[in-house]
């Protein structure tokens, strides 16, 4: 029985830069787990490499049995894994609803309607905003598009890039709430990164702490909260 | 600048003002005094220079006075300098705005274009240039869909336009096939070498797309320039066979068969020919137009505009960049190549001549001040760049200084193009006003 995604030893390079120095992370079915790290930590560059941009100069990634470390991007996220992307990357100028329709570019159009239909009941406020341009919503409406936009191309595999950047707490809450209800009710696997660790890894069914391109930690979210370094590094000065 | 016209008091700041004015006569002496001061004349002995003091004090003064003009107008007019942001405010109301041009003003710009030939002010003159307009409204729209549609910078649009033309000119001098059967060839050769230029520039984006798009052009034009054999080089080819209606060909008389007015039992016209080829460019380009704006309803139209807008969101929903471009490449090249075919058709002369780089720089000028991506924006702009430079003919020597002006003007008041408001591809039923639910984040 093995994980659905298993990265194991990889290591990503800019130009001769090193940035994951031999990074093993995994994934079962069903499970949130949360990268937690600091800036720099290279967080997004792991979830940039599991899309094959950049791809690693070393170790291997398996998803659901099969090797895509090699991969382009497209053919990757056509195998059912899905991206909100760090910093959102709404299409400004398109409305919501056709920022939801190429969500579903990659899914079967057959499944349209009912898959809009469950991102409306997760994201209410995207169904009254559905006809207005993405860049004229505000940053928690656009992070609830770049997550619906996400599960519209039906993922067996949802990355979160910092979903909770930029936004106030009380928003912050609210698309927590929604990744935990994505998790329960889709019995969906995240991969979710993150700097506000004690949201993420209070969530997180598992966790991992990236320090300079390597993971220095790992355990269950309660047993990371619990650790002293982890308090102290992450979680000082309240949250 | 003169950004107080006004002191706190609300009175106007005279002082400020002329200075303004003071500024703007020095930075029109600047400019004017080598441009129209300056002038060089044939003398027995070579090359002479004529001073002409009096044009230059005439433009200066003529500077000053439009300046305070307009300071006045921005003290009393209760407008002040535009900004670009109101814009974006406006949406809703331009939205409004363009629905009802859409909705209206499209279809009736159609009839008139139908009517046209058969209203009484339609002489050849104003027929030909009617043509000439449509040519470029077509190239408009073609280059609109790389341009406007996928974002993709191309300065060497104009490349396509020459295959078009030289397929045309070279396969119907060579095989003697009709311009009908010529056509769809003529786009498939565009096509063509649109996924040609594609393949090594997909990887390049914003300027270094638009340098080598730009070489890209001159590299077909130096080539047909070159290729003697060939292509005729700088002498061109001459004697393009002219279009026939199901085999009616426009001329006095012919040898296979009955001519169009035989045929009709018309007396001939040399019209005739003008009003059909009028009627082709206006069907080419109403299918360009339609073609298009069904493309932008199709999910590989959403893809290019998606591309647009950020590329790395398109890669991480699985779109692969190189399919979309490329079909951007090809289809914009396509209609280029159509395009080309009918302007070799109707000159019935082309040469490397008529493909030179300021022929993309006036197509590119119409999608970019016609608004990317506004399909009425690219007609506007083209009856105001094209129709325009032929209206303003009489004005000699200063017409490209009215086309500068008048652009330069445009930018200004609109810095995103005549028709900047985006048409959602598709229409939503007015939502009823939600109940307030109890967790909407509005804030952040």
């Amino acid at each position: 029985m093995s994980a659905l995604l298993e990265i194991a030893g990889v290591e990503t390079f800019y130009g001769n830069i090193q940035a994951l120095r031999g990074v093993d992370v995994s994934v079962e079915k069903g499970e949130i787990v949360t990268l937690i790290g600091a800036n720099g930590a290279g967080k997004s560059t792991l979830l940039m490499t599991l899309c094959g941009s950049p791809q690693a100069r070393s170790g291997q990634i398996t998803f659901d049995g099969v090797d895509i470390t090699r991969k382009p991007t497209f053919e990757i996220i056509r195998m059912g894994i899905a991206q909100s992307p760090e910093g959102r990357r709404i299409f400004a100028r398109m409305t919501v609803m056709e920022n939801l329709m190429m969500g579903g570019t990659t899914a079967d159009p057959a499944h349209f309607d009912a898959d809009l239909e469950k991102v409306f009941t997760l994201f209410p406020r995207l169904k009254e905003r559905q006809g207005q341009r993405g860049g004229t919503l505000s940053g928690g409406e656009q992070q609830m598009l770049a997550i619906g936009r996400a599960l519209m191309s039906r993922p067996r595999l949802l990355l979160l890039d910092e979903p909770s950047l930029g936004l106030a707490p009380l928003v912050v809450k609210q698309i927590f709430e929604a990744i935990k209800q994505i998790n329960q009710e889709e019995g969906m696997s995240i991969l979710l990164v993150e700097q506000n660790a004690f949201h993420a890894l209070r969530l997180a069914d598992r966790g991992y702490v990236l320090v300079n391109g390597a993971i220095t930690l790992a355990g269950t979210g309660r047993e990371l909260l619990a650790r002293p370094e982890v308090r102290a590094a992450y979680l000082e000065g309240g949250h | 600048m003169a950004t107080h016209v006004r002191t706190a008091e609300g009175s106007l700041d005279l002082p400020a003002i002329l200075k303004d004015c003071l500024m703007t006569g020095l930075v029109v002496f600047a400019l004017a005094a080598p441009i129209i001061g300056l002038r060089t004349i044939d003398t027995p002995g070579g090359l002479g220079i004529d001073y002409r003091f009096d044009d230059v004090a005439f433009a200066v003064l003529a500077g000053i006075v439009g300046r305070f003009l307009l300071n006045l107008y921005w003290a009393y007019g209760g407008r002040r300098r535009p900004k670009a942001k109101t814009e974006e405010i406006a949406g809703g109301r331009a939205g409004a705005f363009m629905k009802k041009v859409g909705l209206y003003g499209g279809p009736a710009a159609i009839l008139f274009a139908i009517a046209m030939p058969m209203l009484p002010f339609a002489d050849r003159y104003t027929l030909d240039v009617a043509i000439l307009v449509l040519t470029y409204i077509m190239l408009g729209w073609g280059l609109n869909i790389v341009v406007g549609l996928a974002g993709l910078l191309d300065l060497g649009y104009v490349a396509f336009y020459a295959v078009g033309a030289y397929s045309y000119a070279l396969i119907a001098a060579h095989f003697d096939w009709s311009f009908w059967v010529c056509l769809p060839l003529a786009g498939l050769f565009a096509a063509f070498f649109g996924v040609i230029l594609g393949f090594p520039v997909l990887r390049l984006r914003g300027d270094y797309l638009a340098i080598v798009t730009l070489g890209f052009g001159e590299i077909i034009r130096v080539v047909l320039l070159n290729w003697y054999e060939f292509t005729g080089g700088p002498d061109g080819v001459s004697g393009v066979p002219r279009p026939s209606l199901f085999g009616l060909e426009f001329a006095r008389s012919s040898s296979d068969g009955p001519t169009f007015h035989q045929f009709f039992g018309l007396e001939f016209s040399s019209l005739h020919r003008i009003v059909f080829l009028y009627y082709v460019i206006l069907a080419l380009a109403l299918i360009t137009n339609f073609v298009t704006l069904r493309l932008r309803k199709l999910p590989i139209g959403r893809a290019w505009e998606a591309l647009r807008e950020d590329e790395i969101a398109c890669r991480s929903l699985g779109i692969n960049p190189t399919n979309t471009k490329l079909t951007a490449f090809a289809i914009g090249a396509m209609f280029g190549g159509f395009a080309g075919s009918f302007f070799a058709t109707r000159q019935g002369f082309i040469s490397p001549e008529s493909f030179t780089f300021i022929e993309s720089a006036v197509i590119l000028a119409i999608v970019v001040l016609g608004g990317m991506g506004s399909q009425i924006g690219v007609v506007i702009a083209a009856i105001f760049l094209i129709g325009g430079t032929e209206v303003f003919r009489d004005l000699e020597q200063y017409r490209m200084l009215a086309f500068g002006g008048a652009m330069v003007l445009i930018m200004i008041w609109k810095p995103r193009g005549l028709l900047a408001h985006r048409e959602p591809t598709l229409r939503l039923p007015p939502s009823r006003k939600p109940e307030a639910a109890p967790l909407a984040g509005g804030a952040s």
